[in-house]
């Protein structure tokens, strides 16, 4: 194997299977001094770039009536681990066009039948 | 001073335990054999010579070199530089066990080729307003006044070739070293294209 791909390997992590337009919930490592803990971040995934360790998803959320837009690199330590809450039917792979949207044009259709 | 020689193998990325995560470059540095020690009196400095990239196939080395290994006795190698070192032997391997995590180095290779160039790219003149009627775009301008000097100072910057030369970045950090596969992993980019021969060196 390429020396290059051996590092990469040892970084490569499963989150599960999850696709743009679903909602997630991440679990994110926050250290606060000393201690760590576990702070989940529950969103709808607008898009998904990259390969191999580089990766990346993004998670939009309405929090307080103020979108918040979080990058992941699905390969980092930070990520405890992604929990699917729902599979939305969506037609595009960025779904970039939710920032200028809002309330129930903002609305995601969900999967019927789910893939599970 | 210590020095080894490497080969860049490209680019990627790596996390530490906090999460952060750092670009980093692939170097396979070593093992480099000593093949000589200059000395203050036989040649006037001390520097230890050494080599790196075995050769596999005796034909592919000439015979000038050849004679050069076969005097001391090591293997053959593909390339050879000095580096500043005392309190080495020859037929020595040095390896990347030298180098350790947060060590900062100065890497010096060959920068990729980039061709005859213009002065904007090569010396990053500013050149002339892209709009606006503009019939100036990326043309050096005046390169020097009249009756005096009457000629063109030295070291004025003027298109030409760029790249395929000595480049040294100074200040890289070592983010791991992995000893089995005598592999570096450098912060940030080093010169050269993938393959690239690297002289790696630290400050003691």
């Amino acid at each position: 194997m390429n020396l290059i791909d051996a590092i990469e390997e040892g970084f490569k992590k499963d989150l599960g299977a999850f696709n743009v337009g679903d909602t997630v919930k991440v679990y994110v490592k926050v250290v606060e001094g000393d201690k760590e803990r576990i702070q989940p971040f529950q969103g709808v995934v607008i898009g998904r770039k990259g390969g191999g360790t580089r990766e990346s998803f993004t998670v939009r959320k309405i929090s307080f009536g103020v979108g918040v837009e979080r990058v992941f690199p699905v390969c980092s330590p930070n990520i405890d681990r992604v929990e699917l809450i729902k599979q939305g039917k969506v037609r595009r792979a960025k779904l970039y066009y939710l920032r200028t949207k809002k309330g129930k044009a903002a609305k995601i259709k969900e999967k019927e039948f789910s893939a599970q | 001073m210590t020095g080894i020689l490497g080969r860049k193998l490209g680019m990627t990325q790596v996390f530490d335990e906090s999460g952060r995560m750092f670009p980093v470059t692939v170097v396979e540095a070593g093992p480099c054999c000593v093949v000589q020690i200059k000395t203050k009196e036989q040649d006037g400095y001390e520097a230890v010579k050494v080599g790196f990239g075995e050769m596999k196939k005796e034909k592919n080395v000439n015979k000038a070199m050849k004679g050069i290994f076969r005097k001391v006795g090591v293997g053959l190698y593909r390339l050879l530089k000095e580096f500043p070192m005392s309190d080495l032997k020859v037929g020595e391997m040095i390896t990347v066990e030298k180098f350790q995590k947060g060590d900062v180095i100065s890497v010096s290779g060959i920068s990729k080729g980039k061709g005859f160039q213009g002065v904007m790219k090569r010396h990053n003149y500013k050149g002339g307003p892209a709009s606006h009627g503009s019939m100036f775009y990326r043309a050096p301008g005046s390169i020097g006044a009249s009756s005096f000097p009457s000629r063109v100072w030295k070291n004025k910057g003027l298109p030409g070739h760029m790249g395929s030369e000595v480049v040294t970045v100074k200040n890289l950090k070592i983010v791991d070293v992995k000893l089995e596969q005598n592999l570096l992993l450098i912060l940030g980019a080093v010169p050269g294209s993938k393959g690239t021969y690297l002289e790696i060196r630290k400050d003691n």
